[in-house]
Parts: structure tokens; sequence; C-alpha cells
């Protein structure tokens, strides 16, 4: 494979700035990095979350945020993309997941980030379980994460029906 | 007939396990699968049950339950995804 990986599903951490310095290396025309990490909380609606487990669909995830950094790519003046999606067993403060994008200026890098996060959120098929005193829950998919997706002028309609 | 492959995820797959073979009428579309699913048994009556948020993908991709399914298809049921 001569290029890096551009998405990868793994129970394990991964390093922000080892994963950054990757996304720059060899392109001396990048100017801005725009990356997002979303992490583990210790409460979740009113409830204490002592642990989460992610679930996927092994294929089709990885398809689905392959197209959709091809939608990015395709709709921003970007350069790379990485996207990382950790599933398992994962407990508060623990990274999920990380979203980064290079770009020459600064305004398409963040652009493309928000975006390829409100696609993840809506359109790649993962699921949390939490774990809380009361006991285990599938945590519900939120029709704000849907608002956030026609911001960008596509359809969702994962919460709502 | 066809023969299709059926996949579930997350609660779905709590309550009807990780998936089933089942033989479907030629053009059957995924809802009418759906619909021959339900009348497996209770449980599969109660987890597909019309009026539930529930997705569905055709060969790894997001579809409409008016999508046709063919012959060695893979279709999977699943509720809204919460990822990120």
């Amino acid at each position: 494979m001569s290029a890096r990986a551009r998405v990868t599903v793994q129970p394990e951490d991964f390093d922000l700035g080892r994963e950054v310095a990757a996304l720059r290396a060899d392109d001396p025309g990048v100017g801005a990095v725009a990356a997002f990490v979303g992490t583990v909380r210790d409460r979740n609606e009113g409830l204490g979350v002592s642990s989460m487990e992610l679930e996927h669909y092994p294929g089709m995830t990885e398809k689905a945020i392959e197209s959709m950094i091809d939608a990015a790519l395709f709709r921003f003046d970007i350069r790379g993309v990485r996207v990382i999606h950790r599933i398992g067993l994962l407990r508060p403060g623990d990274q999920i997941v990380l979203v980064a994008v290079t770009s020459a200026h600064r305004s398409h890098a963040f652009e493309a980030c928000e975006f390829l996060m409100d696609y993840l959120k809506t359109q790649a098929p993962f699921w949390k379980k939490e774990h809380t005193p009361e006991g285990a829950r599938w945590v519900d998919a939120r029709v704000a994460d849907d608002d956030a997706m026609k911001r960008w002028g596509l359809p969702s309609d994962n919460a709502a029906r | 007939m066809n023969t299709v492959q059926v996949r579930y995820f997350a609660s779905i797959r709590e309550a009807l396990g990780a998936g089933e073979r089942v033989a479907l009428p030629a053009g059957a579309t995924v809802g009418a699968l759906r619909d021959q699913l339900i009348g497996r048994s209770p449980a599969h009556a109660a987890a597909l049950a019309r009026g539930k948020a529930l997705r569905c993908a055709l060969n790894q991709a997001l579809c409409e339950e008016s999508a046709a399914v063919g012959e060695g298809a893979e279709v999977a049921f699943f509720p809204p995804v919460t990822g990120g």
C-alpha cells in the first residue's frame, strides 16, 4: 500500500501528535491542521457512566467513513484526512474518535473537520452502550445531530424515525 | 427464491442474535424482508416492529426499505447510529 490509511477502526488508543505528524509529513503545502478528538464523559442524561462499549459493523463502517472522506475532499479545498474510531470497552476520559484535516488555509480545515464529524455521528454504523449505576443502556441518537448534518444541505433522519 | 444474509447490530443483535440466512421471493424489497422476519417469532416481532426506529443497509450501504434485495445480498437492520 503506497498511501497511508485514511480510516482505522480499532480497540487501541491513538496518539494525536503522531497522527497529525504523519498526516503533515511530506506535504509542504499544508498551512493548517484542524483536529477533533471526542472523549468519553463520566455523565450522560443525568446518570454516571462507569464504562462504555462501542460496537460497529465491520466492513460497512470503514466504507461509510471512506465515502464521507471522499465527499469532504470534493466539497472542501483540503489536502489530507485521517479518521480513527475506537471500538470495544472504553472508560470515562478515554479518547473515542479522531478526525484530523490538513489544508492550505484554516477555514477549509475547520469546516471539513466539522462536516466529517457531523457525517460520522449520523451516517457511520457505530453504537454506544453505557454502563451506569442503574444498569446498561443503549445511547439514543440525537435529533440535534441530524440538524447539524442538514446545515450542510444533506438530508439526515437518523434519529427521527 | 433468493437466499439473503441478514445481520443485526446493537439492541437488535441482543434480541435476535448476530444474523440468519433467509429465503426471500425474487424481487422482494428490504421492507418485505422486514415483514417476513417479523412473522418468524415473537422476539422478531418485538425487535423489528413497525413504528420502531430502525435503519437498514443493503450490501453495506444505508438504504430505504423500498430497495430491492437480490440473490446473495447482505441486509442489515440496526437502531439509529450513535458513534463519534
